[in-house]
Order: C-alpha cells, then structure tokens, then sequence
C-alpha cells in the first residue's frame, strides 16, 4: 500500500508543474462546492486544498473572507468539511486532497480525533496557516499515526534558520507564500519570488508550491517555471462568484490552467 | 548563566505564537529588541522621563471618601489612571512600544482600537516621536466611540474602517494583523493589550505594571499596609495585569479580574469568557493560547457589552494562567451594574470613569459592604469617561 503522504507527492511527479487549486468547503454552497473540486479533478488537478471555513480568517484577503462567510452562513462545520472529503472520494474523486484551515476549529474538533476522522475520510492531510512548526507537535504526531502530511508553509521574511527547520519537519510538501501580505489577487508577481524560491530549494528537498496572489494563466507559468506547484485560491472563489453557472466556470477555469502549466518546463 | 535572549513565550500552557509564517521572524526580532532596549538604561530612561513629564505620571491614588461611605465598609481608593494624558492606561504601552518602534527603524505603526482609548494613546505617541500611525476601528465602536475617532484624527492618525465580521475589536485586530502582515518590513504593530502572540503579553505588561508599582509606594504611605484587594476591568486584561503584576507575590492580596457580563450571563449577550462554560474554553486567536469565547466548532463567538473596550472574544493569556493557579479570581458585572457604578462614582466622587472602569466599581461596591472598615480596597480606574457619554446618556434615557 502507498503511504498516503507519497501520495501527495505524488502530486508533483506529471511532468509538468502540478496545479494546486484552493476552494472553500461550503462555498457558494454544500453541493456546488463538492462538484467545483470534482470539476477541478477531472480537469486536470493533481492535487486540491479544501478550505475549512473559520469566522477569522487573518491571512485571507476579502475573496477567501466572504466564502468563508457564506460557507459558515450555510451551515458549514468542521464535520461537514469530513463528510465532504468522504463524499468526494465516493464520488471517485482520486487526487490528494489536503484540507486547509485555521488552527481554532481544529482545536476545538480535537487534534487526535481530527486527524482520525480525517485519515478514515479519505483527505491526505493539512495546511494550518497560523500554526507554526513550534507549535505544531501535538498535530504533527497525531498526523504521523494516520498516515496524513502536515504541510508547512514559508514566506519571503522567512529565516534560513526558520527554511531549514520547516525543510527538517517537511512533510507532503512545502508551501511557499509567494509574498508578504494576504490571499487575493495581484497585478504582477514579487520581483523576488525566483530568489526565495532558490533560497528555500537550498535546504528543502520536498517538493515546493507556491501559492498567494497568483491569479492569471501567465502568472501561474511563470510561477510553474520556478516552482513545483502552483496554488490558485481567490481566482477560482471569483470564477465560481461570478458565473452563472459556477461548477462549469471552475472546470473550465482549471482546465485552462492546467493546460498552460502543460506548456511550461519543469524548473 | 549567560544573558538572557529569548524570554518565556508562554505563562504555562498559555500563550505561544499561532500566526501565520510572515510574522514568526517579526516576532523573533520585536522580542530582540525589546530585551535589547529592557535592558538598556538610555531607553528605560527616556521612558521614564516621558512617563513623568508627558503622561503625568505618578498618577494619584486617591481615597474615594464619600464612596466608600455610601457602601458603608472597607475603605476604597482608586488608581487614577483616568488622570494620565489621553486619558487611559493605554498611553503607558503607547509609548514604550512607539519608542521601541522607532528604535527598530520602523516609521509606520498600525494599531486596532475598540472603545478608541488604545486608538487615541497610539495617535498621541505617534505624534509625539513623529510616526506615521494607521488606527484600524469596526464601524459599530466608530459610531458609539464618535469622540475618539475625531480625536484620532485630530493627532494626524489615518483611521481605517472596519466593515469585517462583527465590525468590533475583534475584526479591528484582523484587520490590523492583515496589514502588519503585507507591511511587515516597515510597520512595527502596537498591540493595545496583554494579548496576542509572543512577546507581546510579556511586553504590554512590563510597560503597564507601571501602574502596580507606584500603586504599591502610595498605598504604603496612606494607610501603612498593602491593601486587602485590587480590582480590575478585564477586557484584553492590560490595565489589570499592570496593576496585579507588582502584587501576585503577595499572596495575601486578593486580585480580582472584572469581565464584562453584558446583558447577564444567561442572556448568551456578554464578553465573560470565565464565566460561561458553554463558550468559554481554551483556544486560539490571533496568535495566542487562551481562553476564548467559541461555539461548539471552534468558530469565534460575538461578544456583547455596553462598553466597547471590554467587547473581546478572548482574555489575555497570563489571566488564564493566574485563574488556573487560583492566584486571582475573576467576576462579572453586567451593563446595567456598570452604568449604575458609573454615575455613583459621577455623583460621590466628582469623577467621570469610562465605562470599562465602571466595571471594576461595580464590584468594588459589591465587596466594600461586606468587608471591615480597616480594610482597603484599591480600584484600578483605568480611563476617563467622557468618550462614553452619549452611550450612558443614551442607555439611561432607555432606562
């Protein structure tokens, strides 16, 4: 049997630059949220991060708010976010899924018993923005016993110090916050990024995927020319905002993107 | 032992550093520089000479006589932290954090603000050393905290809207944080409470306790004796860590957190987060292990007060930490024993308390009767009142 955290990099092993899609569990509603990520696997995902909502969500810009808003205004819990990753897997969806929230609900879930219900669901791990690897060891264990990756992320103000304890910890793979400031969509990219990116690949042997502020399909090429993966967040909560019809508008999107990370070399 | 680098980042389980990544090398290097300037007798100089001649500092203790007659018992002084310039507590954090600021090099400050006093102390340090300051203020505290905001503006601040989540301190705080966040190279944050991440809890209450020591020499020279009791209002829980500091070895002293119970404890409309087990229970927000109020999933509970500053959905976590060890205990008094506290301390004392004092009056009227005359009861009176009057005005129109 695979270890379920090789599946996740797994995820990095296409060939091409892994696109990485965040959407919110609940957003704009159960269902619909469901069908976007299916639409998203079968566009060509490798892997996708399934937001747990949280009333504060502090490294969110306005886009990842308001879905959390309205995914909590319908009745989105933690528990429902598991039932969401069963579902999925029922409904054939074979990416890694990782689900990505902050660090109270899962708190108040329970560290042991998340971790648990997570393995049994089928989700292949976590990405915890505001929990640190210093704080991180009670999850980090629990996540060990179920076989689950804790992704850990790392930002431009990041230390080597910090690059080489995250590199230590890694599991899955790292993220890397292309910049200093909040989820949303930008005009460009840092001008910085290919220097941090070369400063964490130095001491990181995880795949590394870059994620914040990427929203058009060259910026994604760009950041693929860099990087292993690319996550696209706020984007696909704005397609899925704006569309008529939102679980076609996110295949579609993903479908783009996928197709031009296609069309860029590996690093 | 060699000198000290890193202080403790947590008061038992209490505390820590839950942020995201950006901010974890800001934490490490504001707790650098505030070791470095601690212990530093240019900088603990320059403080003081400002806390003297700018703040006003001594601030009085004085023995509210004709109180402590009217609850016919222990005798009541009080803290006049009201009497500091910008008229709270704040400013003593205000400025050791602005001077700290500026020894960092970094020439913008973002600060939150609730009832507006901690707004109004950064506004005013800012303007004092010359630093750029963005207040971040919900919409609901802008409207019944209007005074404060003209005020803020006035001193050269830029105040920031708050239309997020309940548009309270809570979401003031996010909204500050997010900013931090994507300026951090810049931009020092000046946290208003002992709250937050690593080392902020340590940091405010160093700059506040302040208010215990001098409390300590003058109730000395008043009465002989330390006092049986202090009291204070716990929102984040500055003004009450700066006053327990100095005494918490004195174990015969009994410290006394006051939280807000809004509407009563029952009616779910509060901000006690020690007092309602069906909300208040450890957890984690914005970047601190403590106690916070939350539904059964973990998502942060609305808080209810008829006083904006104590309208927080956690407690700072060395409160946590000193109620765990039954080192200081903490009560609650509702809207209405505020307001009542707030116009007896009006018309016995000839002083105006903000509202958030009024909290902490509340509870010392409650104590006073049921204690012996030689006893005394000190009251930390943390800020004055005139920001509050059209809300006290207004509730007592409804009354």
């Amino acid at each position: 049997m695979t270890d379920p955290v090789d599946l996740v990099s797994g995820a990095f092993t296409k060939g091409r630059p892994a696109f990485m899609p965040y959407f919110t569990l609940g957003y704009p509603d159960y269902e619909r949220s469901l069908q976007i990520v299916q639409a998203c696997a079968a566009a060509g995902a490798d892997l996708m991060e399934l937001g747990i909502p949280f009333s504060d969500p502090l490294a969110d810009g306005p886009t990842i708010q308001h879905s959390t808003q309205v995914a909590l205004a319908n009745g989105m819990t933690v528990a429902r976010c598991l039932t969401a990753v069963a579902e999925l897997r029922a409904r054939g969806v074979a990416i890694p899924l990782m689900l990505m929230g902050y660090y109270n609900p899962i708190l108040a879930h329970g560290e042991a018993r998340i971790a648990r219900e997570a393995a049994a669901a089928g989700a292949n791990g976590f990405i915890i923005p505001d929990l640190p690897p210093e704080e991180a060891s009670t999850l980090e264990e629990h996540c060990q016993r179920g076989g689950l990756a804790l992704a850990y992320l790392l930002a431009p103000t990041s230390t080597e110090a910090r690059i080489k304890l995250v590199a230590q910890k890694a599991s899955g793979f790292v993220y890397l916050v292309s910049l200093t400031g909040v989820t949303g969509a930008r005009s460009e990219l840092p001008s910085a990024l290919s220097d941090f990116v070369a400063r964490a690949r130095r001491h990181v042997s995880h795949p590394l995927a870059v994620g914040f502020g990427i929203s058009t399909l060259e910026q994604a090429q760009q950041v693929g020319g860099l990087a292993d993966g690319v996550i696209v967040g706020s984007k696909l909560i704005s397609v899925a905002g704006e569309a008529n019809d939102p679980v076609k508008a996110c295949g579609a999107f993903a479908r783009q993107m996928v197709a031009a990370l296609k069309d860029t070399d590996p690093h | 032992m060699n000198a000290t680098t890193t202080l403790p980042g947590k008061f038992g389980a209490y505390g820590g550093q839950f942020v995201p990544e950006v901010l974890m090398p800001a934490l490490a290097e504001l707790e650098r520089a505030y070791i470095s300037a601690r212990d530093e007798s240019a900088f603990q100089g320059e403080l003081q000479q400002l806390l003297i001649t700018y703040v006003g500092r001594p601030t009085p203790l004085s023995l509210a006589a004709r109180l402590t007659a009217h609850c016919g018992g222990a005798r009541i002084y009080l803290k006049r932290e009201d009497l500091a310039h910008s008229g709270a507590h704040k400013i003593n954090n205000a400025l050791g954090q602005a001077l700290l600021a500026r020894r960092m090099g970094k020439g913008r400050i973002v600060a939150e603000t609730g009832a507006g006093q901690h707004g109004v102390a950064t506004a005013t340090a800012c303007a004092l050393l010359g630093l750029r300051c963005v207040v971040y203020m919900g919409t609901v505290d802008m409207a019944r905290q209007a005074p404060n905001v003209a005020r803020m503006q006035l001193l050269g601040a830029e105040v920031q809207v708050v239309e997020s989540g309940s548009q309270t301190l809570k979401d003031a705080i996010n909204e500050a944080i997010r900013d931090w966040v994507a300026n951090v190279k810049d931009t020092h944050y000046l946290l208003g409470s002992a709250l937050g991440p690593h080392p902020y809890p340590t940091m405010v209450r160093d700059f506040q306790a302040t208010i215990g020591r001098e409390t300590r020499g003058q109730i000395m020279a008043a009465e002989g004796a330390l006092p049986e009791t202090i009291i204070a209002c716990v929102g984040g829980g500055s003004n009450a860590i700066g006053i327990f500091h100095e005494f918490i070895a004195d174990e015969s002293i009994e410290l006394i957190g006051v939280e807000a119970a809004g509407a009563g404890i029952t009616s779910g409309k509060h901000a006690a987060r020690f007092a309602d087990e069906d909300v208040g229970r450890p957890g984690v927000l914005h970047g601190c292990y403590t106690y916070v109020m939350q539904d059964a999933d973990g998502q942060i509970a609305l808080t209810h007060s008829v006083s904006a500053g104590l309208v927080y959905a956690a407690v700072g976590p060395e409160h946590t930490r000193l109620r765990e060890l039954q080192r200081a205990f903490y009560t609650h008094a509702t809207d209405n024993e505020a307001l009542h506290a707030f116009q007896l301390l009006c018309e016995q004392e000839g002083i105006i308390p903000a509202l958030e004092s009024a909290h902490a009056v509340a509870e010392a009227t409650k104590r006073a009767a049921r204690m012996s005359p030689e006893s005394v009861i000190i009251v930390n009176l943390s800020g004055r009142g005139d920001k509050d009057l059209d809300t006290v005005l207004g509730a007592l129109r409804e009354a």
